[in-house]
């Protein structure tokens, strides 16, 4: 274990979705501590909670109950304003369904939580996207429009989009979920060496258990709750 | 893409981008509203200008005419002159004398005022005018003719004959333009003014066109000495015209003035208010059904961006997900706004400025109310400032609503909403 204090807090997590008869309990009193440059899986059925989770561990969306901690820093009763800089400054988020910008190329996507986020010059943070692309090995394809690339190229677009700001923790939505095996391969030894050299924390989602299985930590879900 | 504040504007450009043509169809209306705007406003207060050039220059800025008088002191002057005939109760407190009796003596007051230029005594009436085609009712001034071009543009207005020839005939008149023609009468010719008793003998010197179609149908000018001897009135003068530095300030000067001299004075602008209350009511009526254009175009583009925003709620959602506040998304929609008024104001301006050049050269031959050669456009920029008033109002206002729709997106929502 590092010595360092925890990247990710929950204590008695709830979560309620749908109204009236539809009301579900979706999440149900979830304990969850997360460890700097530590790599976590979550499995479980579909409909778990495995999205919801992830969801409130990025700010994205409010727990009924329950404490949320990122970095010490008390999370889930913080303003709109506080939890778009906790966003920002700590969270990469990589979505099950790729979700670029359409209208922008595969470099702008990654330069526009880079831009935002102002922690270094322009040239300086459109050579680091460059080099992220080819990374992912999109090194041709760098001025392609969203549009118009594979479903695989823009998932490693999003990928790379997640950790060019080095986030802290990065969140990971099935992020293998529409590749092939061989993409899926590559997309994950990505990650793990990304996250290594930067001391970065994932936590992701996967449906595959030789991935799953490659990472420090396996939480297995059902139900709303870890088992 | 840039950094800081132009990284919202780069983000509002693409998505603009990405809905050329409708946001090309609310550019139009914008240009086209804000270009008829200007024109109509520019042809309008062109008319507006082009009358009051004229009537200043026909009936100056100023005109000291009747006296009036406290009832007290208008007592004294009845025993005095005994001339109760000229005296009416115009009301309580206060009586009132046409014309003026010293002018001479007035003249002296009005010259005290540092803001007149010029002054000189009128004397007017209303005398029957024969060629020997027809008689006309006409507007007999008389005047001396060296005072008197000091406070108007008569020498301008001179179409045929000259002023010289006036000047040197004792018996000359000088006709407005649609006068003559009617009376069928050139220059030299023989016209008659019957005076009480006899016909007296004029010469046509000059003919003038003031281009207001109400005076050049009735004016006309002879010598103060002839005109008293056709008038029978060899005191008095009608009034005194006088001409200001500065014509704007003619109607606080009039209030001055009339405390110093006794006489009601009346400012152009009071003379002409129903006129000018045509104008003031031309231009609002004008500027209203060309802000109908602007709103239809504002409507189009609220339109456009709610759509943008319903199918961008996504794109919108991930940028939050990245850290782009609600303020940053606010931005990035008002800005998509503020693009396009931007370039439609711009493209507008220069759309209205080519109009009114081309307008103004077209040769057109008025006459009506005025007589004019060309339409007469006045450039102000305070239209270009109006139209791009109303068009920034309109304009951000539809912005505003579906800007602030987008800030409050819940990224949560939308992500939950696509993902399993
Ligand atoms: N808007 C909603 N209203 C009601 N129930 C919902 C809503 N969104 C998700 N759920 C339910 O919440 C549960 C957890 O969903 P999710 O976290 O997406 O599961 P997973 O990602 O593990 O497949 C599911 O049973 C799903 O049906
Ligand atoms: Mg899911």
């Amino acid at each position: 274990m590092p010595a360092s204090a925890p990247i990710v807090e929950v204590r008695r997590l709830n979560r309620y979705l749908g109204e009236g008869e539809g009301r579900v309990h979706v999440l149900r009193d979830i304990d969850l501590t997360l460890d700097a440059g530590q790599t976590y899986s979550i499995v479980g059925p579909s409909g778990c909670g495995k999205s919801t989770l992830l969801y409130l561990l990025g700010l994205l969306d409010l727990p009924d109950s329950g404490e949320i901690h990122l970095n010490g820093i008390r999370a889930d009763n913080a303003g709109e304003a506080e939890r778009t800089r906790l966003r920002g400054a700590l969270i990469g988020f990589v979505f099950q369904f790729h979700f670029l910008l359409a209208e922008f190329t595969a470099l702008e996507n990654i330069l526009l939580p880079l831009l935002r986020q102002r922690t270094i010059p322009e040239p300086e943070a459109r050579a680091w996207a460059e080099e992220v692309l080819c990374r992912v090995g999109l090194r041709d394809k760098l001025h392609r429009r969203g549009n118009q690339l594979s479903g695989g190229e823009q998932q490693r677009v999003a990928v790379a989009r997640a950790l060019a700001n080095k986030p802290p923790l990065l969140l990971a939505d099935e992020p293998t979920g529409n590749l092939d095996q061989a993409n899926s391969e590559a997309l994950f030894a990505l990650l793990h060496e990304l996250a290594a050299t930067h001391n970065q924390t994932i936590l992701l989602v996967t449906h595959n258990p030789d991935l799953a299985q490659r990472c420090h930590h396996t939480l297995p879900m059902r139900d709303g709750r870890f088992i | 893409m840039g950094s800081g504040k132009f990284l919202n504007l780069r983000i509002a450009w693409r998505l603009l981008l990405a809905k050329r043509r409708a946001m090309l169809m609310s550019l139009g209306g914008i240009v086209f509203g804000i270009a008829l705007l200007i024109v109509t406003q520019a042809q309008t207060a062109g008319f507006e200008q082009f009358f009051i050039r004229t009537i200043l220059g026909t009936n100056g800025a100023l005109r000291i005419q009747d006296r009036f008088q406290p009832t007290v002191a208008s007592m004294v002057a009845h025993d005095e002159t005994g001339g109760a005939a000229m005296e009416i109760a115009l009301r309580e407190g206060s009586t009132y004398e046409p014309g003026i009796r010293h002018p001479a003596q007035v003249l002296e007051g009005v010259f005290a005022f540092e803001s007149v230029l010029a002054a000189a005594p009128v004397l007017r009436g209303e005398v029957a005018i024969s060629s020997g085609f027809r008689t006309m009712e006409g507007r007999l001034h008389g005047i001396e003719i060296t005072s008197y071009l000091a406070v108007s543009d008569l020498d301008q207005q001179i179409v045929r004959g000259s002023l010289l020839d006036f000047a040197q005939q004792s018996d000359g008149v000088i006709l407005g333009s649609v006068l003559a023609e009617r009376l069928q009468l050139r220059v030299g010719d023989t016209v008659f003014m019957r005076s009480r008793q006899e016909q007296r003998r004029f010469r046509v010197s000059a003919i003038f066109e003031s281009g207001i179609e109400l005076v050049d149908r009735v004016h006309f000018y002879a010598h103060m000495r002839e005109t008293r001897r056709v008038l029978n009135e060899f005191e008095r003068v009608s009034y005194i015209q006088a001409t200001l530095v500065d014509p704007d300030l003619a109607p606080m000067i009039a209030r001055q003035m009339e405390y110093a001299v006794g006489h009601h004075v009346a400012s152009w602008q009071e003379r002409e208010r129903s006129w000018l209350e045509v104008f003031r009511a031309l231009k609002l009526s004008s500027a209203i059904s060309m802000t109908t254009i602007l709103l239809i175009a504002g409507l189009g583009m609220f339109n456009t961006l709610a759509i943008i925003v319903m199918e961008r709620s996504r794109e919108i959602a991930i940028l939050r997900s990245m850290g782009y506040t609600r303020r940053d998304i606010l931005e990035i929609f008002l800005m998509q706004g503020v693009i396009v008024y931007t370039i439609g104001t711009l493209l507008g301006w220069i759309c209205a400025a080519a109009l009114t050049r081309t307008i103004e050269s077209i040769p057109i031959r008025i006459r009506g109310i005025f007589s004019t050669d060309h339409f007469v456009m006045y450039w102000s920029f305070q239209h270009y400032l109006l139209a791009a008033a109303i068009a920034g109002v309109v304009v951000l206002t539809a912005a505003f609503i579906p800007a602030r729709r987008a800030s409050l997106i819940e990224p949560g929502d939308v992500v939950r909403g696509t993902s399993g």
